[in-house]
């Protein structure tokens, strides 16, 4: 492929948006941004009129695909009568992996390297609800040891408190507080240094697998644990100070990107999104997975559907999982940290030496991966930014027959053209911002 | 709310067959059928869809259906929710490769815009009554469905180093 | 005179290099190494890994690239962190074109360098088939130490101008692969501020 073959028109008309004088009003009436909110005489009055050319010509301009506030490669179109946004549509796509075709290819194993780096802000989510839904179709759901079960919540909780981090960093700059983008990352690196001890990576883990939990937790881990839990909650209040009460925040925050329960139910919007609007949501405390219906935490609502309102969430769900953490550690049990059923889990290394039939089972493993029955499952959690779901069609082979991840994401975008409607320009990035869509999960 | 669950007939839900998958109630509508079911299914507190999605069974096609069901090349599957019932369900509908066309959910959910572009841009299966079915992930001129069975994954042949001729050492620090 | 009329074409770019413009030619590849600003161009995961390397932890401002340009025109050198997929390309190439000589790329990442996991119809299989690399780092996604062991091996090349020189001759990047550097277990926390 050389360099000339890839200058084409990189501007994919079809999937833009069209001007409002080349829509009919049906178009319009039944366009994302409009479906709830417009009325069918608005329409009617935007669509099949003329258009005047007398009066004020709206402009559409293009936002991204490369753009320091759009969070990944996001690319907005926004039609906008002055400041004024009218019609928004996100086009994405930019970050198109494939990663549902390659799994195809790879091993149920190694399928957790390729689900990680969806969401990549917190993989360790991802790897869980594929290793979940793996483990439902082989049907050792119920037999996964203690200890790995609570190692799993443990991590996933960590990787919400990181993710939540990295949203406040995110949000900060975004709003303008471009020194809240230091603080978060501070914190985060943290919770990551934790992460490369126990794991062995900062990212994209590849940790919890079809069977438990790669490895067991090192020595010591109680004490960087306590460490966190103790560091990060003054660090919190000092966000308050910084963020939440100021005026300039509310003023930026407050009553900026609405959307009401009925709207986000209808587009399917899960996480902070639905929580902001008032209904109390949450599949740790409404469809329980792992053990967390042993845990008590609050779940955290809002009440105005506002920016404002996703960023309290997120600040104080940091705080709820802290308050899960401190449980854990009071009651994590001892025990293997994977199954012992040697069709899926490996051998230890020092077995291989020793049993043949070790050798063999580490081998075929490894090489050609472990069958599982034929079916299909939809298993879903609550990760940071909604529910994520893993759909796997399975034919008895070793590798998935068709797997499909339910990116949280992927739906909450679709929010976006009904909250910027209305809206001036400068709210654009705070509201993009407050939806804290992950690119990586939306395109996969 | 129709519903036979008699041990010698097979369970119906709203007349469609009702099977179970891993704990989880499946609904196999035919294409005429699958509209007026999940409309049945909206007003019976599933207001929620979390995920259409579609599978390719080009080269799985003995797969476990109820009886009446004939396996076609594509499958639709709608996972939709319950809040009120903190219940999920699963609807699966049969479409045939060389039609390969359903009726869109968008008036119902509208959040499934995205969702059946997904479907349309990686199967080429085309949903009437879409607002706007075009292209997602894909660039807008590409060629073909990349998630069909019959489309290559697109890998190319790793080199390996040892095959070319050494390269001169770039200058360091 | 030579040296007049090329400064006077090209500016600085335009000296040539003999024994009476060494010395000037020294001082500002000196100058350019210290104070090249990266064009923000964060893809996927990797970009997170440079967000950190920017950050407070591992402090891209030591080495005069804290600040990412938004806009290409004002940048020097372009990380292209993250997965490339077809639809991104052009857009890639664009904003390549769109910057100023002189200008480097470094590659961050095992899928900007090659693909990387993803070998299949939706990556490009390494971005210099696209865009010129000077530097690849690998790693998935590459710890703050590897990119800054790739960013300071950059800067080595600009400060003594042998890049500049080869790519005027042959069009190509500079080509260096680096090693990685895996990230460190007895850091010691760094806690800043007092509470």
């Amino acid at each position: 492929m050389s360099i000339v073959d890839v200058i084409r028109d990189g501007n994919e008309p079809a999937q833009g948006l069209k001007p409002r004088g080349e829509q009919t009003a049906r178009e319009l009436l039944r366009e994302v941004g409009a479906v709830l909110r417009m009325s069918e005489a608005e329409a009617a009055r935007l669509g099949d009129l003329p258009v005047d050319p007398s009066e004020d010509q709206t402009m559409i301009i293009n936002m991204g695909p490369q753009h320091p506030s759009t969070h990944g490669v996001l690319r907005l179109m926004l039609e906008l009568q002055g400041e004024t946004v009218l019609r928004c549509k996100p086009i994405i796509g930019y970050l198109h992996t494939g990663m549902e075709k390659t799994a195809e290819s790879l091993t149920y194993m190694q399928g957790g390297t390729n689900v990680t780096r969806m969401d990549y802000l917190s993989p360790l989510n991802n790897e869980l609800v594929f290793s979940l839904a793996v483990e439902k179709l082989l049907g050792i759901e119920d037999d996964i040891p203690e200890r790995a079960v609570w190692m799993r919540m443990l991590l996933s909780e960590l990787n919400r408190m990181s993710s939540h981090l990295l949203f406040l960093a995110t949000n900060g700059m975004d709003i303008g507080a471009v020194s809240m983008m230091i603080y978060g990352w501070r914190e985060r690196e943290e919770v990551l240094r934790f992460f490369q001890k126990v794991t062995g990576l900062r990212m994209n883990h590849n940790f919890i697998r079809p069977g438990g939990v790669a490895a067991d937790l090192p020595a010591g881990w109680r004490d960087d644990v306590l460490f966190l839990l103790d560091m990060i909650p003054p660090r919190l209040d000092e966000y308050d100070v910084l963020m939440t009460g100021q005026p300039i925040w509310r003023d930026r925050l407050q009553g900026v990107g609405v959307i009401t329960a009925e709207e986000a139910l209808a587009l399917g919007a899960t996480g902070p999104i639905l929580r902001s609007t008032g209904v109390p949501w949450d599949l740790r405390r409404d469809m329980p997975y792992l053990r967390y219906e042993e845990m008590e935490f609050d779940v955290v609502v809002g009440g105005y559907g506002d920016a404002y309102d996703r960023y309290a969430i997120r600040l104080n769900e940091i705080r709820e999982s802290i308050r899960i953490v401190h449980q854990i550690l009071d009651r994590m049990p001892g025990g293997d940290v994977r199954i012992q059923n040697k069709k899926v889990t490996p051998p230890p290394r020092a077995r291989i030496d020793e049993s043949m039939e070790a050798l063999i089972h580490h081998f075929k493993i490894f090489t050609e991966g472990f069958k599982v029955p034929e079916g299909e499952v939809y298993v879903a959690i609550e990760s940071p930014r909604g529910e994520i779901g893993c759909y796997i069609a399975s034919d008895g082979s070793p590798t998935p027959y068709r797997m499909h991840m339910r990116a949280p994401s992927f739906v909450n975008i679709q929010c976006l053209p009904h909250m910027m409607r209305g809206g001036l320009v400068a709210d654009a990035v705070a509201v993009i911002s407050s939806v804290d869509p992950v690119l990586g999960e939306v395109d996969r | 709310m129709s519903d036979s669950t008699s041990t010698d007939a097979p369970a119906t839900l709203y007349g469609v067959p009702l099977t179970d998958s891993r704990g989880q109630r499946v609904l196999h509508p035919t294409r005429a059928e699958y509209l007026k079911v999940v409309k049945q299914l909206l007003s019976d507190t599933f207001t929620m869809c979390s995920d259409l999605t579609a599978v390719d069974f080009l080269t799985h096609a003995g797969r476990t259906l109820p009886d009446g069901i004939a396996p076609e090349r594509f499958e639709v599957v709608v996972n939709l929710l319950s809040i009120e019932r903190r219940e999920r369900i699963r609807v699966r509908v049969q479409v045939p490769g060389d039609d390969a066309t359903l009726p869109s959910l968008f008036d119902m959910f509208p959040g499934t815009e995205a969702m059946e572009r997904e479907v349309y841009d990686m199967f080429g299966i085309v949903f009437t009554d879409h607002p706007d079915l075009t292209r997602i992930l894909m660039p807008e001129d590409w060629d073909g469905f990349p998630l069909r069975k019959d489309y290559e994954t697109g890998r190319i042949p790793v080199q390996f180093t040892a095959d070319f001729p050494a390269r001169p050492e770039a200058g360091a620090q | 005179m030579g040296i007049v009329h090329d400064i006077a074409e090209d500016g600085l770019g335009g000296l040539q290099h003999n024994a009476i413009t060494a010395r000037l030619e020294d001082l500002v590849n000196w100058a350019r190494s210290r104070s090249s600003w990266p064009a923000s161009f964060g893809l996927a995961c990797c970009a997170i890994e440079m967000m950190a390397t920017g950050a407070a932890h591992y402090d891209l401002s030591r080495f005069g690239m804290e600040v990412f340009r938004a806009s290409p025109r004002q940048a020097d050198i372009m990380i292209v962190a993250g997965r490339v997929s077809q639809k991104m390309a052009p857009v890639l190439r664009q904003v390549y074109d769109q910057m100023m000589e002189p200008k480097w790329v470094i590659s961050m990442g095992v899928c900007a360098s090659s693909g990387g996991m993803f070998n299949n119809y939706a990556i490009v299989q390494g971005v210099d088939q696209v865009v010129p690399v000077d530097v690849y780092a690998p790693g998935c996604p590459p710890t703050p130490e590897t990119l800054i062991h790739a960013i300071e091996t950059l800067h080595g090349l600009i400060e003594n101008g042998h890049i500049l020189r080869r790519r005027a001759e042959t069009g190509a990047g500079a080509d260096v692969h680096i090693t990685e550097i895996p990230a460190g277990t007895e850091s010691v926390p760094v806690i800043l501020g007092t509470r």
